[in-house]
């Protein structure tokens, strides 16, 4: 499933214009520069606050190139665990033009509103983003999330 | 211009401060031999940080491969190193793997494309570390070390050889130490000679002829045979160079040890993990990503264009010996790879793998079809940036780069310092 449609442009990084404008010129210096006001947080609302979204990575690390997996508790603005909901994942970096060397998936509902991400891994070091398409019941929305990956692992 | 050669280096005054600064604390830390102060490279704490990530100390050992179970036996590897180099592997009894993957020479063969029973149409890989990766070939098209080994084996401009064939030499010369490994041989009664399910038109026709289970009894003892020449290959690993002893110097404030480098090649290292962008792609203790990119390569032969990756998936998803299939050793659990295997990514049209850049200057010519004899050809690839006959450069145009990525642009010196760096990640490769 292609999820760019349902993700426009503002939505994807939240870099307001004079960060992206520091950005562009940063990119002259170095191509892998990272926006300084980046959204890096693990949960929020879903961009329409029909969901909440937390996502889990592992304990520690993960090591660049090392396969894992994620959990994204999902729940109703009011906190109730959302079951039986079907989200569909991209991601990649923003800055390179590609995605995940593999291709990630929800496979299970662990537990009431937890769900596995399996498939993860990411190939090189710094700004990756993870897109949600989330569809429970009757209502639908979509989720951004950022991370920083560093040689030991993501920047918490 | 050896002390600073970073993106700042216009700043004349600075770059001037600098060096008194450097040179006065040289003196004052080293009084007693002023004239022959060594040179000191200052590090940003995110250099360092990089420089620290691309040292071969801080290789893993091989990762395990759970779909080969007999790997780590001694049994299994001295079995694999004698098959490696044994010619009676092949169609016409001259073509080993030592013939095209030559221990003396990194494992590889120097030519453009491999030169078998006929000629192939890629360049030779290296072995050394491959185990790391979780895709073999320039294409990824085998998801395991066994499972890559029994490509060219049976592969016509290769080793030419077929299923039956192959088996019948481990019953003939290996019976003994094939079986202390694996347990008993299949009995080859009645089976022809002959036969196999990727060979000629006859070798098919008798390999279509053999009963499913016999099939199958050959198939596992194929199987093992890839299993003990990966068992050898993933004993074979890159030494360390000049540049891991740089960097060790470098990090742990050595000034003596960090003169095994000449300021032409610090400078490149700095290009290296800087504006040349090359550690985008190369990055880690193996100087590669694991992955597959288009870089607007030429085509070897644009009558034919190689799609790389993308026309691979499909053949890895569908192979008998790949990690979900019967002759792995491994659970569905262990097979991550393949089960979430980027299957659809456009961006795969045209690209190939990164291969390690480890004893690089051994192994030219590069790229997928050796399309270039030089690293100073190499560099001014990715300063040009072409067009591509096929999918997507991932490579910035000059002048009307992408969003995310700036063209990488490198003065004649630059380019220079570059592959001055690229010939100190030589080792020792066994």
């Amino acid at each position: 499933m292609n999820l760019s449609p349902l993700l426009p442009g503002a939505l994807r990084p939240r870099i307001s214009s004079a960060a992206a404008a520091a950005l562009a010129s940063a990119l002259l210096l170095a191509a892998c520069a990272t926006p300084a006001d980046l959204d890096v947080t693990l949960q929020h609302a879903s961009r329409q606050g029909k969901f909440v979204v937390l996502m889990e990575p592992p304990d520690t690390g993960p090591a660049v190139n090392q396969m894992h997996a994620w959990r994204i508790r999902l729940s109703a603005p009011d906190g109730t665990p959302v079951s039986q909901a079907s989200m569909a994942f991209e991601g990649g970096m923003p800055q390179h033009g590609h995605g995940f060397p593999t291709r990630p998936r929800v496979t299970r509902e662990l537990a009431p509103g937890v769900y596995a991400l399996e498939g993860m891994k990411f190939s090189m070091t710094g700004w990756w983003d993870m897109r949600l398409a989330i569809q429970a019941g009757d209502a639908s929305d979509t989720a951004v999330f950022n991370v920083i990956v560093t040689d030991s692992g993501i920047r918490r | 211009m050896t002390l600073e050669t970073s993106a700042r280096a216009g700043a004349a005054t600075l770059l001037t401060a600098a060096l008194a600064c450097v040179a006065a604390s040289a003196l004052w830390l080293a009084p007693d031999d002023a004239r022959a102060a060594p040179r000191v490279d200052r590090w940003s704490e995110g250099d360092r940080s990089t420089l620290a990530s691309m040292l071969l100390s801080r290789l893993p050992a091989p990762p395990a491969d759970p779909s080969n179970a007999v790997e780590a036996r001694p049994e299994a590897i001295a079995l694999g190193r004698r098959l490696f180099s044994d010619t009676r592997l092949s169609r016409n009894g001259q073509v080993s793997c030592a013939s095209c993957h030559a221990p003396e020479r990194d494992f590889q063969d120097g030519l453009p494309v491999g030169k078998g029973v006929g000629t192939g149409s890629r360049r030779t890989m290296p072995i050394a570390a491959a185990t790391h990766g979780p895709w073999l070939f320039w294409d990824g098209r085998k998801d395991s070390l066994w499972s890559q080994a029994l490509g060219p084996l049976e592969d016509s401009a290769e080793h030419g050889a077929n299923r039956t064939q192959l088996v019948r030499l481990l019953q003939t010369h290996y019976r003994a130490d094939y079986e202390r490994v694996f347990g008993p041989l299949p009995s080859l009664q009645g089976v022809p000679a002959h036969a196999g399910p990727l060979g000629t038109d006859d070798e098919r026709q008798a390999w279509a002829r053999l009963s499913g289970e016999q099939r199958d009894a050959i198939n596992r003892a194929f199987a093992n045979l890839g299993k003990s020449i990966a068992s050898y290959e993933r004993t074979v690993a890159y030494g360390e160079s000049r540049f891991d002893r740089y960097a060790a110097a470098a990090l742990s404030g050595d000034r003596a040890g960090q003169q095994v480098l000449t300021s032409q090649e610090v400078g490149g290292l700095r290009l290296f993990i800087g504006k040349a962008q090359c550690s985008t792609c190369r990055n880690g203790p193996l100087l590669t990503d694991q992955h597959f990119h288009n870089t607007g390569v030429p085509q070897r032969d644009p009558a034919r264009p190689d799609r790389g990756r993308s026309a691979a998936v499909a053949k890895v998803q569908q192979d008998e010996f790949n990690c979900l299939g019967k002759y792995s050793d491994a659970g569905r659990d262990a097979c991550q790879e393949l089960r979430f295997i980027a299957a659809d990514d456009p961006g795969m049209e045209g690209a190939f793998k990164t291969p390690s850049l480890r004893n690089v200057a051994e192994r030219g010519p590069y790229m997928h079809a050796g399309q270039f004899a030089s690293l100073e050809e190499v560099v001014a690839h990715y300063v040009r940036s072409p067009k591509v006959a096929l999918g997507h450069s991932e490579l910035a145009h000059a002048g009307k780069g992408h969003a995310e990525r700036a063209p990488i642009r490198l003065s004649d010196e630059e380019a220079a310092a570059l592959v001055a760096f690229l010939k100190t990640l030589n080792g020792p490769s066994r």
